[in-house]
């Protein structure tokens, strides 16, 4: 126990712990351990370290919403339905709300589908708005502390700015009643209006039955340099090119198309999963958000992340020591990319991989059904049981009113 | 690929909702419209209009050039290396108080480097890096602790000699692990075959064996059996350690098969395929001919296979071989006939052994294995490596027990008298000048003494037509290489007809 309290204030003063090589495992298989800032915390149960009540809302906002359209179940935002799933059946769910240190809302806010199956933030505000006046008049735990002990899923492309247009979004800023509670979101960048202090970021929900099946045998040579397929320029909303991902990708595009060593287009292959397992390096550019399921899909594929996303903060950030394990290049770098990345030391490049191997990091990415130990859900579990206990400061005064109810845009205010 | 889909529809959607949502936004926003949104509205309406008179989208952005005061804003072309940005700014828009971000929302350029090319040593770089990775990858996933492989072939300097033994060598080249190559070839060493293996960088053991190749095939086996024990015999001597496998110079082997032998322990058997195709004749090829087979005539055209039998649980229990007796009669005899060339009930390729087999202590060989010097003497036939061995059950079914097919035996052959030029060098250039009989290349050079190789070739065609009284035929069972035999071996031929046209 006592190696914990040391490493503790040295993560305080912000040194990172060097990587122990951990040599041959049970596996015969050489990967390397995983020590992010405070520690092997992959690893870590969140069993027995905290306590969560779930709130029982009216299926209006949960099950009613997925039997509409189970599409949701698919979706990249599809954490939402998961982790509301796993919560009910977890050893940390606890019945008595007295002693519960987090408390669950599940509202299910990205489940209102278009026809084309993408998410419509519209009437996500006022669906959030009702469902906490319902549990701050029902119980009486979230006028206790105006939300703070409270903990939201909002995977939404900017979180609980609730639209996907950046700019509106940032107008927007965060849902003012959810300003003390903590967000648990996909979306992260730094200095970013939608990202609070303290969120917790994970990562996009992929299916994991899906990308198992596309295994190859892992003494397939890796002979691709670096691989992408998706859009560089969207012709729909930004034909002149420029808006869409910051002109990165049309930039890597330029700069790339005649290039060799890059196998990017635009196409949709059906080996699409098996040729990121034959690639040494998979591009991962932001879009019209900065995350993508694309991080998910190269870790699990043993391909170097290359990151081209200023400012982005990914997933369990605090966990998972993302510039050892991928590849970060500042949008103005994108024209030297292919300079950056032939420069990068051999034993950088085979450590990397030694680290992606490591089943712990595959497991943290996945959204696994049933769950599993050292999945995503746990490490969510994880970084709330990291931010106990809480301050004293959040409990408020009988009385004491911090929240603001009646801010925000005036259509919010309309009951759901 | 659903994420993809779905990244597309979003952008679709956005675009569907960009318009859709502006009513909404209004609503939503707010009642009071100031001053600012409705001048810009009214633009947004100019510009619409001015865009239906023109044809084309008038940005709004050029308004907002025309308008600003800031200084040299260059254009947002594509194939500007500058950097530019133009942050649109909604009016109305409130600073925020927090740290600034690096990270401007709206419209930026698009950075192009003015040299697009790549920098060959930045390729090679990758190529270094690419090559890293996958033998780490081998070591990693492939064959933990390889050993070295021992290739012994028999060969001897013939016209297909060159063709056969390249295709051997670079093969053996791009195999993974430690190689050692021991050519055996009759008629003792010959710079011929000395010059050729030497292009190939690996480590060769080049021995003589005393004996010339006789043409008829029956003979040339057992030969070649001799030659391939006589290899062993080098094994043993040198003390070399490793796998033996058995490469004949006209058989094709797949990389795969030298990660596969790597798991024998002492000697072990893979599936040869046997492709005994003659190119002349009718019969076309020969049919696997077994008890069950003769029932499904549908798979006349499936190539036989020669290779451990297992059962269900991957034991060895027999030998899939074939019976050649339908087609002794229309088998090749000699070298060089155009037929058929049977291989024998098991061939050497099929095996491969551990070379601790034949010098190891007493003690520490495995008690079913002959010496080496016993077997082959008194003109005993060694038909396969069986004959080493005390026990045949003892051999190890490799590939999957025998299912997976990693090598091919062939023998295609010219005839035994043909000639070809030493070393496939034409040199001294001949001087037989032969004026051609068609109007020459538009390319061609003037009629010079040196030129004489093109117009020796210019005289293959004329000379085809003639090429029937000519002498007898050769075997050209090989497709690919039909045509340079063919030229040269005419060429041979119009030597004696210098005079005619």
């Amino acid at each position: 126990m006592w190696p914990c309290y040391l490493l503790l204030p040295l993560a305080l003063l912000g040194i990172n712990v060097i990587i122990g090589v951990e040599g041959l495992d049970h596996h015969s298989v050489r990967t390397e351990r995983i020590s992010g800032s405070a520690g092997d915390v992959l690893e870590d149960n969140p069993v027995g370290r905290l306590k969560v009540y779930v709130y029982e809302l009216p299926s209006k906002y949960n099950k009613k919403i997925l039997q509409k359209d189970p599409r949701c179940l698919k979706h990249m935002f599809a954490a939402e339905i998961f982790m509301h799933q796993f919560l009910l059946s977890s050893p940390v769910r606890t019945l008595n709300p007295n002693e519960a240190d987090w408390f669950y809302t599940p509202v299910y806010s990205t489940c209102d589908l278009a026809p084309n199956g993408l998410p419509l933030p519209f009437k996500s505000p006022r669906m959030m708005r009702s469902a906490i006046q319902l549990i701050s008049t029902k119980w009486h735990f979230w006028n206790r502390t105006e939300g703070a002990d409270h903990f939201f899923l909002v995977p939404h492309d900017f979180g609980a700015c609730f639209h996907y247009q950046e700019e509106r979004a940032i107008k927007r800023g965060i849902l003012p009643l959810l300003q003390r509670a903590t967000l648990v979101q996909t979306f992260g960048q730094h200095n970013h209006v939608c990202l609070n202090e303290g969120s917790i970021t994970i990562p996009p929900y992929a299916p994991p039955e899906k990308m198992q099946s596309h295994l190859i045998p892992p003494d397939t040579p890796r002979s691709i340099f670096v691989y992408f397929r998706g859009l560089f320029y969207d012709v729909n909303n930004d034909p002149e090119g420029g808006y869409y991902a910051r002109g990165a990708r049309a930039s890597i595009w330029e700069n790339f198309k005649n290039n060799p060593l890059f196998d990017i287009s635009t196409d949709h292959p059906t080996t699409y999963y098996e040729d990121m397992q034959r690639a040494i390096f998979c591009l991962c550019p932001l879009g019209w958000a900065p995350w993508s399921p694309r991080l998910v899909e190269a870790v699990i594929f043993g391909c170097i992340p290359v990151i081209i996303a200023d400012d982005i903060v990914l997933p369990f950030a605090d966990a998972i020591p993302w510039e050892q394990i991928g590849v970060f290049v500042a949008e103005k770098d994108v024209p030297y990319l292919d300079t950056i990345l032939t420069s990068i030391p051999v034993e950088v490049v085979l450590k990397k991989q030694r680290l992606l191997a490591n089943p712990s990091m595959k497991q943290a990415m996945l959204f696994p059904q049933p769950a599993q130990s050292g999945d995503a859900f746990h490490q969510i579990l994880n970084g709330l049981a990291r931010k106990l206990p809480h301050d004293m400061r959040i409990y408020l005064k009988q009385g004491q009113k911090v929240l603001n109810w009646t801010a925000g845009p005036v259509g919010d205010l309309k009951p759901w | 690929m659903k994420q993809l889909t779905a990244l597309q529809q979003q952008n679709r959607r956005s675009n569907s909702f960009r318009n859709g949502s502006s009513p909404l936004d209004s609503t939503v926003d707010g009642a009071i419209k100031s001053p600012a949104t409705i001048f810009w509205l009214v633009i947004h309406g100019l510009c619409c209009l001015i865009s239906l008179v023109l044809g084309f989208r008038f940005s709004r952005l050029v308004f907002f050039l025309f308008f600003s005061t800031s200084s040299s804003p260059s254009t947002t072309t594509i194939y500007s290396p500058i950097q530019e940005t133009l942050p649109f700014s909604i009016p109305g828009r409130v600073p925020v108080e927090r740290n600034m971000s690096r990270v401007v929302v709206g419209r930026h350029g698009i950075l192009i480097r003015p040299w697009p090319h790549p920098d060959p040593v930045e390729v090679m770089k990758a190529h270094k890096i690419i090559e890293r990775v996958q033998m780490e990858q081998r070591s990693e996933y492939g064959v933990k602790s390889p050993r070295t492989v021992i290739a012994i072939t028999p060969t001897y300097v013939r016209t297909f000699q060159t063709l056969h033994l390249t295709g051997v060598m670079h093969s053996l080249m791009n195999v993974h692990h430690d190689l050692v190559w021991i050519v055996v070839e009759a008629g003792g060493v010959t710079n011929e075959t000395a010059s050729l293996i030497r292009k190939s960088g690996l480590r060769i053991l080049h021995v003589g064996f005393d004996g010339k190749m006789p043409v008829l095939w029956e003979d040339r086996h057992k030969l070649e059996s001799k030659m391939r024990l006589h290899g062993l015999r080098v094994v043993k001597e040198q003390r070399l350690d490793g796998i033996v496998m058995f490469a004949d110079d006209s058989n094709m082997h797949s990389l795969e098969l030298f990660d596969e032998i790597q798991n024998v322990r002492w000697i072990g058997a893979v599936s040869v395929g046997i492709l005994a195709h003659s190119g002349g004749s009718e019969d076309g090829e020969l049919q696997m001919v077994g008890g069950e087979d003769s029932e499904k005539e549908e798979k006349k055209s499936q190539v036989p296979v020669q290779g451990p039998a297992c059962n269900s649980s991957n034991h060895l229990v027999g030998w899939h071989t074939f019976n050649t007796q339908p087609f002794l009669e229309r088998s090749a005899r000699y070298i060089g006939d155009r037929a058929i060339v049977l291989p024998r009930k098991l061939e050497w390729a099929g095996f491969v052994l551990n070379s601790r087999l034949l010098w190891e202590e007493r003690l520490n060989r495995p008690v079913w294995v002959r010496e080496i010097e016993e077997v082959g003497t008194d003109g005993e036939d060694v038909e396969s490596p069986l004959s080493l061995l005390k026990d045949t059950s003892v051999v190890e079914p490799l590939g999957s027990c025998g299912r997976k097919i990693m090598l091919w035996w062939l023998r295609v052959e010219a005839r035994a008298d043909s000639k070809f030029p030493a070393r496939w060098i034409i040199d001294p250039p001949l001087d037989i000048t032969v004026p051609a009989k068609r109007t020459p290349w538009p390319d061609a050079p003037p009629e010079l003494p040196s030129s004489s190789v093109e117009k020796v070739i210019i005289t293959q065609e004329n000379t085809e037509k003639r090429a029937t009284k000519n002498t007898p035929r050769k075997k050209r069972s090989s497709r690919k290489r039909k045509h340079t035999t063919k030229v040269l071996d005419e060429h041979i031929t119009s030597t004696k007809h210098s005079g005619d046209n």
